[in-house]
């Protein structure tokens, strides 16, 4: 099969899991009830599923490699780091974390001084053995919702009550307001993404070639963990993290897809991370009925092929 | 050797105190020598098995991590970084759901015979493999306690358990009460045995042909290596929960201090074991009094740091 028939029938799909969400069970009498709960929720699935899977997708251009991703190297776990850190410094009651912009805006924009702060200990200095890093990565993120662990135990109880919705996104408890916040920001850094697409594909020649061809690759590399910084905070703010994710959906790209050009693979990995979110949760609701969450499965299935993945990196 | 001895104990006794004094009800050392029934009572009850909980799981976890470590041949392996740990919480859960109410032992043995045949998996497929390089052991490590652990919150969600579970997997001593947590008693014996057998541990250490050369049998060391970790972790993961990082971190910051003879380690990492339990028990109870902090949280924010340390120290990786 082409590419882009496979791209067309996978858009159909996602196209179809979308409104399947959206209008079962509708009638005259319960619509404007049910709408106003489910497109908020589609909305976030499929902003968030677009932020996991272009933000994991450049991550691998910019690091040379094919399993590290943002969540596996603790960018997730960073964020609601500081999220609750906020709220320790700050208090429960600060505008800081009740308005969903500011909120929105200043742990962003925190996060973004430590993700560089995260990113310069990984990459800068020595070169690191790859293996080196995912363990660092791996325990970092560990420690991460240790110290969240943490604070949210000296938090007051009071305090922690009223913020704990705001701060613990997952799949059923979606910030409504913040989706439709998120949208415009997404939508720039992937139209930014797109301009930046030929010096992606570029870059995914090596450092050294992307250099000689041309490309200021420090200069391309700080814009893109910038872009990549702002969509794990939309990701994460929307429905929590999602450590495997990335990688599903980046690896499967990559198999179904013949092409290595960074416009197509964003736009499939894009529709592709949209059917899996969606279509995952749709099973979780409808077939195993609430009996377990979407991360269970997520972790299970990813688990197993992240293990899969490196045995295979270890022997070519 | 005598004057470090003789610190050492000194750290010891002043922890071990500190521990016994620290609490919401308050008693002094003149009550319990007057014999007032009430000091006595909380001596017993909690103050005293709660010490002693925390220094047998502290050796214990420790003890089983520089077993681990020989086995396996790799300075990063540990209960907690090749499933064992994980492997005995979901025996817990199953031990929990189909035998609830048979005894405790039933239970302690059903969560032993997962976390055997769960690192037995792992090691004989480690020994297939080969590994050069030593965060490899690690990281599949992790990633399969991982896979392993999203199956027990499988079955948590189903039999809506995961509230019971998150309280299971934190490891808290506030909970210990005479009565409730002699099965830890378990460490003594099998650190023992695990001392007794160490020269054969070192051996296997240096790798299979070496052990063969000498006369040992490899497999059953490595087997028997096993069953220690196994008694150790699933103890502790029944009566305490998980600790983690535990036994990683005590068995390499011993081996910085003094080599890498595990005859002369293993009362040392006991002991190190004992002391950073201890302590870090004592400050979750401090930072928010009367309230307390779980154990895990605090060793994980340590061990954690302390792990990643140990990575970049490691030149061989860079």
């Amino acid at each position: 099969m082409r590419d882009s028939l496979k791209l067309i029938l996978l858009s159909m799909l996602a196209f179809a899991i979308c409104a399947l969400f959206v209008v079962k069970g509708l009638t005259l009498d319960n619509y404007q009830f049910f709408l106003s709960r489910r497109i908020p929720k589609i909305l976030a699935i499929v902003l968030a599923a677009i932020a996991i899977a272009s933000s994991s997708l450049i991550f691998q251009t910019i690091t040379a490699n094919r399993i590290l991703t943002p969540s596996i190297l603790g960018f997730d776990s960073l964020y609601v780091m500081i999220q609750v850190l906020l709220v320790a410094i700050f208090g429960g009651f600060s505008s800081i974390i009740i308005d969903t912009k500011i909120n929105f805006l200043f742990s962003t924009a925190t996060m973004t001084l430590c993700a560089m702060t995260l990113f310069h200990f990984y990459f800068k200095g020595r070169q690191r053995n790859i293996f080196t890093l995912l363990l660092i990565g791996i325990v970092l993120s560990s420690l991460f919702s240790s110290v969240t662990g943490f604070f949210t135990m000296v938090i007051d109880p009071d305090e922690f009550t009223f913020i704990e919705n705001a701060m613990f996104a997952s799949f059923n408890n979606i910030n409504a307001e913040l989706v439709y916040w998120c949208i415009i920001p997404l939508l720039l850094c992937a139209t930014y993404l797109f301009r930046l697409a030929n010096k992606l594909d570029v870059m995914w020649l090596g450092n050294e070639n992307a250099k000689s061809l041309g490309v200021d690759t420090h200069k391309l590399t700080m814009k893109i963990m910038f872009i990549i910084t702002l969509m794990v905070s939309i990701s994460t703010a929307l429905i929590g993290p999602v450590l495997f994710f990335g990688l599903i959906v980046v690896a499967l790209t990559r198999q179904l897809f013949s092409h290595y050009q960074h416009r197509f693979l964003l736009l499939a990995s894009a529709i592709l991370s949209i059917v899996l979110l969606a279509g995952g949760q749709w099973i979780v609701e409808n077939v195993f009925g609430f009996d377990t969450t979407i991360s269970v499965i997520i972790n299970f299935l990813g688990g197993g092929y992240f293990l899969f993945l490196l045995m295979k990196y270890k022997f070519d | 050797m005598k004057l470090v001895h003789l610190i050492a104990f000194a750290i010891l006794v002043l922890l071990a105190s500190s521990s016994l004094m620290l609490g919401v009800a308050h008693f002094s050392l003149a009550d319990i020598l007057a014999g007032d029934p009430h000091a006595i009572n909380i001596l017993t009850t909690s103050r005293l098995p709660r010490l002693l909980a925390i220094m047998l799981a502290g050796a214990g976890l420790s003890v089983a991590g520089l077993v681990m470590q020989q086995i396996v041949q790799n300075r990063f392996a540990a209960p907690s970084t090749t499933g064992t740990i994980d492997w005995a919480m979901f025996g817990y859960m199953i031990a929990l759901l189909l035998f609830a109410d048979m005894s405790s032992w039933v239970h302690l043995l059903i969560i032993f015979g997962f976390s055997v045949i769960g690192t037995l998996l792992f090691i004989r497929f480690l020994q297939r493999l080969k590994f050069k390089n030593t965060v490899m052991v690690p990281l599949i490590g992790i990633m399969y306690g991982n896979v392993v652990s999203s199956m027990t919150t499988f079955i948590a969600y189903k039999y809506n358990l995961v509230q019971s579970l998150s309280s299971w997997t934190v490891a808290n001593f506030a909970s210990v009460l005479s009565g409730n947590y002699e099965f830890l008693y378990i460490a003594l014996p099998t650190s023992l045995l695990a001392y007794y057998y160490a020269n054969r541990f070192s051996a296997a250490s240096i790798g299979e042909s070496f052990a063969k050369n000498i006369g040992l049998n490899y497999q059953r060391i490595v087997m028997i290596g096993i069953i220690l970790v196994a008694v150790l972790s699933s103890s502790v993961v029944m009566i305490v929960g998980m600790i983690p990082f535990l036994g990683l971190i005590v068995p390499n910051i011993v081996s910085l201090f003094i080599g890498d003879n595990m005859r002369r380690n293993l009362p040392w990492t006991a002991y190190t074991g004992v002391i950073l339990v201890l302590a870090c028990d004592i400050l979750g109870r401090l930072i928010i009094f009367p309230y307390e902090i779980p154990i895990s949280i605090i060793i994980s924010i340590l061990g954690g740091t302390i792990f990643i340390y140990l990575i970049l120290r490691d030149k061989s990786n860079a």
